[in-house]
């Protein structure tokens, strides 16, 4: 049994060095290459794929001791896979955790960009469940490799085309394709819409790291990132008819919950620290009370 | 007033106090011991070492008592401690005609230098539940100790060896000399991939959905004319080079399953009509998993062959892209995730298209009634 009392140690941040610095060559090689997705040796992580294993590799390979983590999913803070990633950090990193969008030196999301704008310095952890924006119109990586080596985006324009062909508008409401520094097409991973122009020469540095899919790529702080749109169809976010219900906010993306079984709906900000962070300020929603 | 939804964190810690509490189930009954799942449900301590990657029964024990039997579960543990360790050294190439044999089979040959050797096998025996091993009578005393014979330590001729005498079946492929075998827990896959990395992919593959690839093949989506040359179940031994030593040393055994599948091609213009091979080696006594994987690999080799592609078992992304069942199971199950902020998204389109459509229909209608209303005067 003594295999068995060695298997808890593991190295700070879980990953062996030699894993981290592969990792870490595999996100400069992303930044250096704006919106290319860099295949790297993805490892089995103690957490399921499709949890977020690429985003928490990338975490693992840049995070020190002295960094403030900050866990979102959906927005929120405290969402079970969010609170299960921050505690696995704290444990496996001895990291300081934060909720405060602005005290954070590492943020990890899935599908969401925080609403208060990101300072040089952050860097913005994206899980990626397929990085290839491509995928659904071409299955085969062989293919779409060669698509994005050959700038060949036609079939994009074409998908986009024709959905305003048939509905009148781009019926893409999330993962919205973009361009990076007007090269490569980029999927933003599963964010909104409402969240593209967030990326656009955000000051913070973007890091997407897909784990099942083996991928990792990069927009650098202060880089082009534009939604793929058309001159008379001009790419739009959503907007929401009524403002969040706890913090009265007109500009954050909200969430829609269900109060009863008779229709009774109300709307809140996703971004649930930004949420309180208004309400202490003194903001208070139709439902919500001060702070 | 509304209080937003919080405790993601206790219910976590909860959650996994009933977890742990079912999973040691009824407390008046004794805990399973790691000796008693490795020795007695040996096949699926077999199983996870296969597709986890990693030979070691005790591990593997400890990650089916945890997984609470759950197989998938069980490899996903024993795979998340294997990426943790330090690759030392590989290995020299396993000698299978050295394995001190406990069964091989061959249906190519009625007998053979060798011999057939049954083993234990479940083959032959009748599926009839036995209420013995319910109660007592599963109990030392109750089952008789198996006959040994002593290991002759003679190698066993391997049938493609048999077959190769002839030059009727193709050799053993091989790299150039300064090829360094793949590794597909140390690199990204990238296709076309070579015939190595593809069967580590498949060596590790869920045993499920190689069965029913391999199964496709026998129906008709790329056939392949299958015979089982052999199939030997048995201990190897693991050797390392030591350049410090000048020779190679033993590091221990381990059990394995081989499986030599005998294909038939008529020859192309580059190569002679002879019989070609598919090739399967699992950890542990798995045949089903060696067999599949056997006419997976083959069917795999068409482009080598000069066959057309034209099924799902001969395309390698399709196959090498979704075999591994822990990659499978983690991106099906993550849809249970929360995604409700994309669905925000899509329930605002689908409501804007909702209006536009009833929009356009109460036009249509009203544009109707002017119609009719014109044609009555």
């Amino acid at each position: 049994m003594s295999a068995i009392e060695g298997i808890a140690r593991t190295n700070y941040a879980y990953l062996d060095e030699q894993t981290k610095r592969m990792i870490r060559r595999a996100i400069l090689k992303a930044i250096a290459i704006p919106g290319y997705q860099v295949p790297f040796a993805s490892r089995e992580m103690p957490m399921p794929y499709g949890w977020g294993t690429g985003g928490v590799q990338v975490t693992a390979a840049i995070i020190g001791p002295q960094d403030r983590l900050k866990v979102i999913d959906q927005g929120a803070d405290d969402t079970t896979n969010a609170v299960s990633i921050r505690a696995f950090f704290e444990k496996v990193a001895q990291v300081t955790v934060t909720t405060h969008t602005r005290e954070a030196t590492i943020i990890q999301t899935r599908h969401r960009i925080p609403e208060a704008p990101l300072g040089e310095g952050q860097v913005l952890v994206y899980q990626v469940p397929i990085p290839e924006p491509l995928r659904f119109l071409e299955p085969r990586e062989t293919e779409t490799r060669m698509m994005h080596a050959l700038e060949e985006y036609g079939l994009m324009h074409v998908k986009l085309y024709e959905d305003i062909a048939r509905n009148g508008h781009i019926a893409t409401t999330y993962a919205y394709p973009v361009q990076v520094a007007g090269r490569y097409v980029m999927d933003p991973s599963p964010i909104p819409k409402f969240d593209n122009p967030k990326m656009d020469r955000s000051p913070a540095l973007q890091l997407f790291g897909a784990g099942r899919e083996k991928r990792i790529y990069a927009v650098p702080p202060f880089t082009e990132v534009k939604s793929l749109d058309f001159e008379d169809h001009p790419f739009t976010i959503q907007h929401f008819d009524k403002p969040c219900a706890l913090c009265g906010s007109t500009h954050s993306y909200l969430d829609e919950v269900v109060l009863d079984d008779r229709g009774g709906r109300m709307f809140v900000c996703s971004d649930t620290d930004f949420c309180e962070e208004r309400r202490e300020a003194g903001h208070v929603g139709e439902l919500g009370v001060p702070a | 007033m509304y209080v937003a939804v919080k405790g993601g964190e206790t219910a976590i810690a909860e959650a996994h106090r009933l977890l742990a509490d079912r999973r040691r189930g009824p407390r008046d009954l004794p805990s399973l011991t790691l000796a008693q799942i490795a020795g007695q449900l040996a096949l699926a301590v077999d199983r996870v070492m296969a597709e986890a990657s990693l030979y070691d029964p005790t591990l593997a024990a400890l990650a089916v008592k945890q997984a609470r039997g759950d197989m998938i579960e069980a490899i996903f543990l024993l795979r998340a401690y294997r990426t943790t360790l330090p690759r030392l050294a590989i290995s020299q190439p396993l000698e299978t005609a050295a394995m001190q044999i406990e069964r091989r089979v061959s249906a190519t040959y009625k007998d053979l230098p060798g011999g057939q050797l049954l083993g234990p096998t479940f083959d032959y025996t009748h599926r009839l539940l036995d209420p013995a091993l319910a109660e007592a009578g599963d109990e030392a005393a109750d089952v008789a100790a198996a006959t040994r014979r002593p290991s002759s330590g003679e190698r066993v001729m391997r049938v493609s060896d048999i077959l190769d005498g002839e030059g009727l079946v193709e050799g053993d492929g091989h790299f150039g000399a300064d090829h360094v075998a793949g590794d597909i827990t140390r690199e990204p896959l990238e296709f076309p991939m070579p015939r190595d990395t593809r069967l580590q992919v498949l060596a590790r593959g869920d045993e499920g959905f190689l069965l029913s690839l391999a199964y496709s093949t026998q129906r008709g989506y790329a056939r392949t004319h299958p015979f089982v040359g052999e199939i030997r179940i048995g201990l190897v031994e693991v050797e390392i080079d030591l350049p410090e030593l000048g020779f190679a040393v033993s590091l221990g055994r381990l059990r394995i399953t081989e499986c030599q599948m005998v294909n038939q091609f008529k020859g192309s213009a580059k190569e002679p009509p002879q019989f070609t091979r598919g090739y399967g080696l699992v950890f542990g006594q798995s045949e089903r998993k060696a067999m599949a994987m056997s006419l997976v690999d083959r069917a795999l080799r068409a482009g080598e062959f000069g066959e057309d592609i034209v099924a799902p078992a001969q395309d390698q992304e399709f196959v090498l892209s979704h075999a591994d069942n822990v990659q499978a199971t983690g991106f099906v199950e993550h849809l249970k995730l929360p995604h409700y902020v994309d669905f925000q998204a899509e329930l605002d389109l689908v409501r804007r298209m909702r209006a536009d459509y009833e929009a356009k229909r109460a036009d249509e209608a009203s544009d109707e009634d002017a119609i009719t209303s014109e044609a009555a005067q």
